[in-house]
């Protein structure tokens, strides 16, 4: 008997491991198939994005939430939404930045900041491609850049700019996340201070910050580079051959402050500023920096305590271009670009001239050829600019109106979005000639293709992140959702799949394999590596303790219930702290808690995780609390009671769990 | 190959040894909602599970249906085990060395017998468990009693429950196999 199901035991394995040997070829069969059948299957846009009940989508889609400050994750080709990560705005569903542990999170030099309007997603890259081991968002109006841990799905880090307004041309990572960026979009006084707006030419500047990425992902404001006060708007950083670059767009280098839609809409070029990292490392080395003072917070989530702690810093290094030559260059690009993008090779710059017709392509070999030829137009606060004609690589004629946003496909095609125009237009990169078009609905931003900022994009689809919906779908009165198309991209003519609603304002969008994020995915936290200062690791170990007015609740969860869950000795004034460790060590087995009158919200704490609701009650009577999040059969039952008595009662603090018990 | 009794009992012998490297028994349950089933392990020194916390989670699922929590350091069988089992090795090398067919064939009933013993017991727990059952179970179904099967497959509720043998239980089985050769080797030996 034993050994027959020895031998049905090894005969599994061995038809598993056939199996497996076989899939890629076996993947290979059916795509030749279907190509081979063409015409029916291939106008089947619904079969292309069907991912059937239980199957898993081929890639993550992280979208921007524009002003709700949290990132969308979808998945594609489905367009499935499958969480909202909260990053700069409170979420009551997850009780972020209501709960003590992610208070800290949200903090910055103007105090508690619980909203923000975020734009730019950026994988963080090794050797120029996505590694799906964080995501970077900007935060723009007050200036922030976060960093979410992949592993978890949850924002790890939030670092504030300093000296700063507006942190629009951000994050956009280097080739090996050895930064991330940020660039002001708003001159601003600099040092901030009381000054005329009419003074802006001779007060105000701009900064561009470098932030660094360590091997934990940890963040630092690695140095500052001051530039005149114009707006920058988009970056990207460079790739292979342009690897120690990072380019910044321009707008408004008329240095207006009032009327921008025409002010600063009169130059017939702006920039693309040019700025050298690795020569920056070089001068930063040398000491050649000032140390200016500034004030910005630094916000850092333990995983193994789960909490948020905020730490104020002082200072900042800033290089100044005038004393750093080699340091900066403007490249004149027409006509107030927006979106900044290098090709995968790194020899192609993409100015996206938002009012132009014309797309402007400049060449790093050939801007390499001109700073080292020191042929210069003139130089502003002692940066040089280039000429025009001995940079630009090549245009993209009458492609459409209003380009804004570049990505590459990996097979030499480069897609633009064009606003006016609503359309995405494909062009070759080297010939510059218009290869196909298709129209969005409606008035494009940016788009996204997995990988497509990158050196390896995967260019299957195409996202479209549309500004304005009105007739896609079923009205909701006059706020109507945003929206994402799908384009198929792997044949010559570009071809539209799906629409999909997003949160917020789609800005900009990151894609990636799943296969690159799966392996990394955690189920529940290890409660043994639980380091929260009010943890409870059992049931045996729950209690209240109470300090003055401070009543501190160490309560566990698991299915189905609290431990405590009849509570009495608490009153009217005291500060209630229910530190709620959820005990379940199982994959998608939160526990929430809710307490009547609360004036936060709820707690959402995942398998061996502590996280901490302060209630202030303040009115004597007994209030219950509950499970929020349906765990099991007896959900419903999972409950209980806190006894709120007046300030001068007399009665004992006491608690327990079951009729048996006195106390636990 | 006859001549080799002595090398066959040996390794007979120390393959009960295997029992503290693999769990010898394994219980499965699939449900809908756990895709890649639960699995849990028995040693013979310990109840596992895929991950540290698979008992934590059948403990949670059983209490449902009033089933008493499984504790491992409250089963004596997984204390007294291990020594029954080294003594088996001990006494098998002893008998390889003397290399008699009588030690061998005895060795082999012995732990044949041992076996049973032991499957009887295992029985006995499951019995235990599946019909010593809570008063205050939140979910009590008239008759329903939730043994799972000693060998083979059966549903309790929405839960298809296997319990097979597993690697250890194997060795195990090899190891009378190997005793049982041993013995008709010697027999034979000079026939």
């Amino acid at each position: 008997m034993n050994q027959r199901f020895e031998f049905k035991h090894i005969h599994t394995m061995l038809l598993s491991l056939i199996a497996l040997l076989l899939l890629p070829a076996c993947g290979k069969l059916s795509n030749a198939v279907e190509e081979n059948q063409g015409g029916a299957l291939a106008d089947n846009a619904a079969s292309q994005v069907y991912v059937g009940p239980g199957e898993y989508d081929e890639f993550y889609a992280f979208m921007s939430g524009g002003f709700s400050g949290q990132i969308g994750v979808h998945g594609l080709p489905s367009g499935r939404l499958l969480k909202i990560i909260p990053v700069f705005s409170v979420d009551g569903e997850k009780g972020y930045g209501f709960n003590e542990e992610t208070k800290p999170m949200l903090n910055t030099s103007q105090g508690f900041v619980p909203w923000d309007d975020a734009h730019h997603p950026e994988l963080s890259q090794t050797d120029g491609e996505t590694d799906g081991r964080w995501i970077f968002i900007n935060g723009n109006n007050t200036p922030r850049i976060a960093r979410i841990d992949l592993s978890t799905f949850e924002t790890a880090e939030i670092i504030e700019i300093p000296n700063s307004g507006g942190n629009h041309s951000s994050p956009f990572a280097t080739e090996n996340t050895e930064y991330v960026v940020a660039g002001t979009r708003f001159g601003v006084p600099y040092p901030q201070q009381d000054v005329a707006i009419s003074s802006y030419e001779e007060n105000f500047k701009g900064t561009l910050s470098f932030i660094s990425v360590g091997e934990e992902g940890e963040m630092d404001v690695a140095f500052q580079v001051l530039l005149p006060a114009f707006d920058y708007d988009l970056a990207h950083s460079g790739k292979g051959k342009s690897h120690g670059w990072t380019f910044f767009t321009t707008y408004n280098t008329e240095q207006k402050t009032t009327m921008l839609e025409v002010a600063a809409s009169q130059n017939d070029k702006d920039f693309i500023a040019a700025i050298n990292w690795k020569k920056a490392e070089e001068y930063i080395a040398q000491g050649k920096f000032r140390e200016m003072p500034a004030r910005y917070a630094h916000n850092v989530y333990d995983e193994h305590t789960h909490m948020a702690t905020s730490t104020m810093k002082d200072k900042v290094r800033v290089l100044i271009p005038s004393e750093c030559p080699g340091l900066v260059y403007f490249l004149p690009t027409p006509k107030s670009p927006h979106g900044v993008d290098v090709d995968p090779t790194g020899e192609y710059i993409v100015g996206n001239g938002k009012l132009s017709a014309n797309l402007t392509v400049h060449s790093f070999t050939k801007m390499i050829d001109a700073i080292e030829r020191g042929s210069f137009e003139k130089e502003i606060a002692g940066i040089p600019v280039l000429k025009f004609e001995e940079v630009v690589g090549g245009v993209v004629e009458d492609a459409g109106l209003g380009p804004l946003h570049t990505e590459f496909d990996g097979q030499g095609n480069a897609y633009t979005s064009f606003f006016i125009t609503s359309e995405v237009v494909k062009w070759k990169v080297g010939s510059w000639e218009v290869l196909d078009k298709a129209s969005t609905f409606y008035s494009i931003g940016h788009l996204m293709i997995p990988g497509g900022d990158s050196k390896k994009p995967e260019g299957k689809y195409l996202v479209a992140l549309n500004k304005i919906t009105k007739d896609r779908y079923l009205p909701t009165g006059p706020e109507l959702c945003h929206s994402a198309q799908l384009y198929d991209i792997s044949g010559d003519k570009m071809k539209l799949l799906l629409d999909f609603p997003t949160m917020g304002e789609p800005h900009y969008a990151q894609g990636i394999s799943a296969a690159k994020v799966l392996p990394r995915v955690k189920k529940f936290y290890p409660i043994e590596e639980n380091k929260h200062p009010y943890r409870t690791l059992g049931e045996k170990d729950s209690r209240v303790e109470r300090s003055g007015k401070d009543v501190h609740i160490y309560m566990t969860s698991i299915r189905s219930h609290f431990a405590p869950d009849n509570i009495e000795g608490v009153k009217v004034g005291d500060k209630v702290y229910i530190h709620l460790t959820n005990l379940e060590q199982d994959w998608d087995v939160p526990h929430g808690l809710a307490v009547m009158g609360a004036n936060n919200a709820e707690l959402l704490v995942m398998g061996g995780q502590t996280e901490t609701l302060l209630w202030e009650p303040k009115e004597e009577g007994v209030y219950p609390f509950y499970c929020t999040d349906f765990c099991s059969a007896l959900h419903q039952e999972m409950q209980g009671y806190i006894r709120v008595s007046p300030r001068n009662s007399d009665i004992k603090l006491s608690w327990r769990l079951g009729e048996d018990e006195e106390a636990i | 190959m006859k001549k080799y009794h002595k090398l066959i009992m040996l390794m007979a012998a120390l393959g009960l040894m295997a029992l503290f490297i693999f769990p010898m028994w394994r219980i499965t349950l699939i449900a809908p909602q756990y895709p890649n089933g639960v699995n849990m392990h028995i040693w013979i020194n310990k109840i596992g599970g895929d991950t540290p916390s698979t008992l934590q989670n059948i403990n949670i699922l059983n209490h449902y249906i009033g089933m008493k929590y499984i504790e491992p350091e409250t089963i004596p069988e997984l204390q007294y085990f291990p020594y029954i089992v080294l003594s088996m090795v001990a006494l098998g090398i002893v008998l390889a060395l003397r290399g008699k067919a009588t030690g061998y064939l005895l060795w082999t009933l012995l732990l044949v017998a041992l076996c049973a013993a032991g499957l009887y017991d295992f029985y006995l727990w499951e019995y235990d468990y599946g019909h010593n059952l809570s008063d205050t179970a939140p979910i009590k179904i008239p008759g329903m009693v939730y043994q799972p099967p000693l060998f083979g497959e059966q549903y309790l509720l929405n839960f298809l429950a296997k319990s097979y043998p597993h690697i250890g239980g194997y060795f195990v089985g090899a190891s009378i196999l190997f005793g049982s050769l041993a013995f008709v080797f010697k027999r034979t030996e000079h026939a």
